[in-house]
């Protein structure tokens, strides 16, 4: 029984550090998109801008890249 | 894009999704204002024999507005968002367009039988999940159309990124068929009986301890696969959308989005504190509850951060006042969840009337506003005509709130004498009350609940009728509208 309190135990501890880790690296990993040319922030446009006729965000693929120059 | 402009969205199956959440949300609304009678004047029971008895009524209630009412307006925004963001029109894919008329016929045929045999009594007995194998195997075919449908059109996309309203739909659709496959396994009695017994009767594959376990795994996310990410997903895309709006941090909508995923589907054991399932899970479930608030504030100050600098729209357009209280509730709603999951606070709170304020606070202030929020924004759009009455939108609001914290508040009220009641001991430990005595005492706040569900459902009755209203003779629509909403006075 008191082998099972202190696995749990470290376990508590050890989840705890790896999420906080995980969570806080997400963040980070988010603020710093702009650096790696990813704005995330532009994507609210592809609500405001839904009709079938606005510019394409980001074009999927070479023919609707080309199709939205 | 400088596409062909021949081409539009195809709104044909949002429009029939639209009817059916009108529809259902009537029967759903009106059967529980009868169940919430029946619980402060219980000779309401028998008025019309077995089929008016609680015991019939209440399975009609939840499905009727779980499965009824919130999956169609779910849908309904589904087959109208998801065009508009991907910028693919379901004109352009005649596969698709049929996958998503199938789906809504078969989804209707399964709320038939729903309510045909909940209404005789056909059930598993199983919290929100009464009906019986034959009618499960069909909800599965309608959850897979649904998913060709999602995953066609994310396949054939022209926009590269997929909006978070629609991380959301797919959250709904992936967890919710895990969890009702799983909390659905049974066995058919008339395969192993040799014909004894209903040929549609079945027992669940699980027993005891584990049978709860997964009832509420799958039940507690049920709240948070349909009332939670189906709704925010909503609001996600109709919000920014109506108030012309960006959506306040991109970054923060994501970060909410895993953080929700992650930590959702483990706080299922908070309805099974105190109870014969292993402590470090009761505990599990109760932590996780209390984490739960982070990521469903983050989403809901996002929304009312959203608003920063526009808040004269609150008082310009009904619509936004809707969402801006469903957001609000949202917000309460998911503070007050964790505190019922703390143990000590679930010692007094659980199986009271504390609970029923839980969930009614939520889906009538979070998930019915965001719906109801939703129809109108799309209904001139789908119509191509204006809002029938702005005023009614306006009355039906303060109606449905007044209704709302009536309801809550005699729940609160209720809750906590019950809890009370059910602990007080004498000073020898005798128990102080007998059960009756506790009825006795909350009799008056059934009653103000009743009148509160009765006043959100006079309320809905409003909705309706300007939705009937806007649909045959609102005023014709020239252009589709950009945001705002156009209503009449």
């Amino acid at each position: 029984m008191e082998t099972i309190r202190e696995i749990q135990g470290y376990a508590y501890f050890g989840m705890t550090v790896v999420f906080v880790i995980a969570l806080y690296g997400y963040i980070v990993y988010l603020y710093k998109g702009k650096k790696r040319g990813m704005d995330y922030e532009k994507y609210s446009n592809l609500a405001l801008h839904d009709d079938l006729n606005d510019q394409i965000l980001e074009a999927r693929n070479d023919e609707e890249k080309d199709s939205s120059k | 894009m400088q596409q062909s402009t021949a081409v539009s969205y195809d709104y044909t199956v949002a429009r029939w999704f639209t009817y059916t959440t009108i529809a259902f949300g009537i029967i759903g609304m009106l059967v529980g204002v009868i169940i919430a009678l029946q619980l402060a004047f219980p000779a309401l029971n028998g008025i019309a024999g077995e089929y008016s008895s609680f015991g019939r009524l209440r399975p009609l209630h939840t499905n009727g507005i779980i499965y009824g009412f919130t999956l169609s307006g779910i849908w309904a925004s589904w087959y109208y968002i998801s065009q508009r963001v991907l910028k693919v029109s379901l004109n352009e894919y005649p596969f698709l367009k049929l996958i998503s008329k199938l789906h809504f016929a078969v989804y209707f045929v399964i709320m038939l039988l729903a309510v045909v045999t909940l209404w005789m009594g056909i059930s598993t007995s199983k919290e929100y999940i009464q009906l019986e194998w034959p009618i499960d195997i069909l909800v599965v075919v309608a959850w897979v159309l649904w998913g060709i449908s999602i995953f066609g059109a994310i396949g054939v996309r022209r926009e590269k990124t997929i909006y978070i309203s629609l991380w959301y739909f797919i959250a709904t659709f992936l967890a919710i068929a895990m969890l009702y496959i799983f909390n659905n396994l049974a066995v058919p009695t008339a395969f192993v009986s040799e014909g004894v017994g209903a040929w549609y009767h079945s027992v669940s594959l699980y027993a005891g301890t584990n049978d709860a376990l997964v009832q509420w795994w799958f039940g507690h996310n049920a709240v948070a696969f349909i009332f939670t990410s189906g709704i925010i997903a909503l609001i996600y895309y109709f919000l920014p959308k109506e108030s012309g709006q960006p959506v306040f941090s991109y970054k923060l909508s994501l970060y909410s989005f895993w953080s929700l995923m992650f930590v959702y589907l483990w706080a299922g054991g908070h309805h099974l504190i105190y109870s014969t399932v292993p402590d470090w899970m009761q505990t599990f479930g109760s932590v996780f509850s209390v984490v739960l608030i982070l990521p469903s504030w983050g989403t809901a100050i996002n929304m009312l951060l959203t608003m920063k600098g526009q808040w004269q729209q609150i008082a310009e357009n009904p619509i936004i006042k809707l969402m801006i209280l469903a957001s609000t509730f949202y917000m309460f709603s998911t503070l007050e969840g964790p505190i019922q999951a703390i143990k000590s606070v679930n010692a007094l709170a659980h199986f009271t009337d504390w609970i029923v304020g839980h969930v009614h606070d939520g889906v009538l202030g979070w998930v019915a506003f965001m719906i109801m929020a939703a129809l109108y924004h799309m209904a001139p759009r789908l119509f191509k005509r204006e809002i029938y009455s702005k005023k009614l939108v306006d009355i039906q609001f303060w109606i449905q709130t007044v209704g709302i914290v009536l309801y809550f508040t005699s729940m609160w009220i209720a809750g906590i004498t019950q809890g009370l009641m059910w602990r007080a001991t004498d000073q020898f430990g005798n128990l102080a009350y007998s059960f009756i005595d506790t009825v006795n005492a909350l009799h008056p706040y059934y009653a103000i609940r009743g009148l509160g569900g009765l006043l959100y459902l006079i309320g809905f009755f409003i909705f309706s009728y300007n939705m009937y209203k806007t649909m045959t003779v609102g005023k014709e629509l020239t252009e589709e509208p950009a945001n705002k909403t156009p209503m009449s006075a």
